[in-house]
């Protein structure tokens, strides 16, 4: 990270961080893509690349948080599925807007709080909880709308279609609450402590940090973060499905993979997963631009996490010599 | 997690131990299941409907048997789904293309064994963790099986062709047959040879492993093919079975394979797990749909019940295993 600057290769100390790399790269994408058809960089299409896909950002952040401990969370997709009817399903009873927003958040912290206890008290691997629940939420959400969409909401109710201060609300809400839980995630005691419970448990348990609140504390959080995506996913279209979003949980993983964050845990900003969600979005969106059937898209996803293990390998290789 | 003095245990202390493992408890709620589910419908247990929920089975099934392997080494593979996906959209191309149907199986099963080499490649001489590398192949073949196939699906295939998928041989089905075998071949190995045992080691403790001489790399590299080689060998049982090759077949595969093989006992952090359990967890998930669904419960709902029953399944036996260790 401190190389130094006279060094002769002084360009390889701008991938010494996965946010640069991430953050070069999309720049990269914008130049080439943008010079082969200009209008990939209308301000429009910058603009639907962003707002539709914030909530995924937003859903990369609690991801990240939970990765960062050491666990991970495969039932999000299912989740936010679950939390978008539920709030589709207020609005249309007739209660306050507001509620309905709301309602996902706090339905997202209960299951995230369930979900932790049985990681953090009861033992559970994460992988096989959140395998478990994958199956409970997406079976609970198609019995419960037998399979039939929310319509008819509340004109009042299309929250990610309205602007704050001139700014689209899902655009607002990513970049605000990346930069909250940037500063959270660095400055704070409790944002210290998942870095150190992932990164080195003996330590953290020593030094007096009780992992299982920890651990109990991301997964809440990661509700949260889920449950303000799934207000916006709910929000954006006059319909909500009543199937979740297909393969949502491994977009939102790759987001924090690409991101640089470590599946073993204590490595990882959540800078970088938003950075690496908006990433995967441009190049989805470029690939219309240029001509290239979209059927590739996963493909391509597969590839970005396979340079992102390669860069990582390279990265590891130097600060050992 | 063992007593600490091994005495030869008499014939209670053995049926106890027995009674308490995962595959005991789940091998109980089997025969539970059984006993309720038939006493609600008379059909539960008539031969045919059984053998075709068998046929059913075997897809995840084959899959199944080298999961175990890989998540005894303390691994996992994701991308089992999607090689079959990969391989189903491959027969359908290289068939349309001319090539024989025999000389496309053969092909589609080699390029299954270089889908998982190239995992163990990454894992092993990358130290890539596998959870990773396999989320990218989950991708990259999923996206590769979509890009060749453009969303377009390959029908008309040979009568014969159908053997596989849909017809019996012995009065059994064509697939179970391939799974019978696999189970018999896989829990031999696990139990009897010096690769299955080594891969109990490497998932205690890899570098203990090494150090003992374990030729880690070499068992990773044949498990995660295997794995591949089983997803295609799954492909042309499933290609077969629907009659037709969509780039979305075998999506999600992965979890139920993963499902079956944790709720046989087999611990997610390595090191323990058996055949048997895995087969006792696959045949435990079928019954459970099949008899929810006589009952006039949907697809849907059971999935409910399945995940519940891992859930608390894994939890009966970290609870049992805790204790033990404790008295």
């Amino acid at each position: 990270m401190t190389a130094s600057a006279s060094s002769p290769r002084r360009w390889l100390r701008y991938f010494a961080n996965q946010e640069t790399a991430v953050l070069l790269f999309l720049i990269l994408l914008a130049v080439v893509v943008g010079s082969i058809n200009p209008r990939f960089l209308a301000s429009r299409n910058v603009s639907d690349i962003l707002q539709g896909n914030a909530y995924i950002a937003i859903a990369a952040i609690g991801m990240t948080i939970v990765i960062i401990t050491g666990n991970i969370d495969i039932s999000v997709g299912s989740l936010v599925g679950l939390l978008a009817v539920i709030a589709g399903r207020i609005a249309t009873s007739g209660a306050p807007p507001l509620v309905a927003w709301l309602a996902p958040l706090f339905f997202g912290a209960l299951v995230g709080a369930f979900i932790g206890y049985l990681v953090a008290y009861l033992k559970i691997p994460s992988i096989v909880v959140t395998l478990g629940m994958l199956s409970i939420l997406k079976g609970f959400l198609i019995i419960w709308t037998a399979g039939s969409r929310v319509e008819d909401m509340p004109p009042n109710f299309f929250l990610a279609q309205w602007d704050w201060f001139g700014i689209p609300v899902p655009i607002f809400l990513m970049v605000v609450l990346t930069i909250i839980a940037a500063l959270w995630m660095r400055y704070s005691g409790v944002g210290r402590s998942f870095y150190a419970v992932g990164g080195n448990p003996e330590a953290a348990r020593l030094s007096g940090i009780s992992q299982q609140r920890v651990v109990l504390q991301a997964f809440i959080l990661n509700g949260v973060f889920v449950g303000v995506a799934s207000t916006l996913y709910a929000t954006q279209l006059s319909v909500i499905q009543a199937t979740p979003p297909p393969s949502l949980e491994l977009f939102i993983i790759t987001s924090a993979v690409v991101g640089g964050v470590s599946i073993l845990g204590g490595k990882g900003t959540v800078i970088g997963a938003v950075l690496a969600a908006i990433l995967l979005n441009a190049i989805r969106s470029s690939m219309v631009f240029v001509n290239v059937s979209p059927f590739w898209i996963q493909a391509v996803q597969g590839i970005l996490i396979l340079v992102t293990v390669l860069i990582d390998l390279i990265r590891r290789r130097r600060e050992m010599f | 997690m063992a007593a600490q003095i091994q005495q030869t245990p008499n014939f209670s202390q053995r049926l106890r131990s027995l009674l308490l493992s995962q595959e005991g408890i789940l091998f109980l709620i089997l025969v539970v299941a059984t006993i309720v589910l038939s006493s609600f419908n008379p059909n539960f247990l008539a031969i045919n409907n059984l053998l075709n929920q068998a046929r059913l089975l075997c897809e995840v099934g084959l899959v199944a048997l080298p999961m175990t392997y890989i998540i005894i080494t303390g691994g996992i593979d994701l991308s089992v789904g999607s090689i079959l996906g990969l391989c189903a959209i491959l027969l359908g191309i290289f068939w349309k293309a001319g090539v024989p149907l025999g000389l496309t199986i053969v092909l589609v099963l080699i390029v299954g064994i270089f889908a998982g080499a190239f995992n163990a490649l990454f894992i092993v001489w990358l130290d890539v963790p596998p959870l990773i590398m396999t989320l990218a192949t989950l991708a990259l073949y999923r996206g590769m099986a979509q890009g060749i196939s453009q969303a377009r699906s390959v029908r008309g295939y040979p009568e014969w062709f159908y053997i596989f998928g849909q017809e019996n041989v012995l009065g059994l089905p064509t697939q179970l047959w391939f799974f019978i075998i696999g189970i018999i071949i896989s829990a031999i190995v696990l139990a009897r040879t010096t690769l299955g045992r080594a891969l109990y080691a490497i998932g205690n403790n890899v570098v203990g492993a090494r150090f003992s001489g374990l030729r880690v790399s070499r068992a990773l590299v044949i498990i995660y093919s295997f794995s591949g080689f089983m997803a295609a060998l799954a492909a042309v049982v499933f290609v077969s079975r629907v009659t037709t090759t969509r780039s979305d077949m075998g999506s999600g595969l992965e979890l139920d394979a993963i499902a079956a093989v944790v709720l046989g006992g087999t611990s997610i952090m390595g090191g323990k797990g058996t055949i048997l359990g895995t087969v006792i967890g696959l045949l435990l998930i079928q019954l459970l749909k099949y008899g929810l669904q006589l009952l006039g419960v949907t697809g849907d709902a059971t999935i409910i019940v399945i995940g519940s029953v891992l859930i608390v399944t894994v939890l009966l036996n970290n609870l049992i295993q805790r204790r033990r260790g404790v008295t």
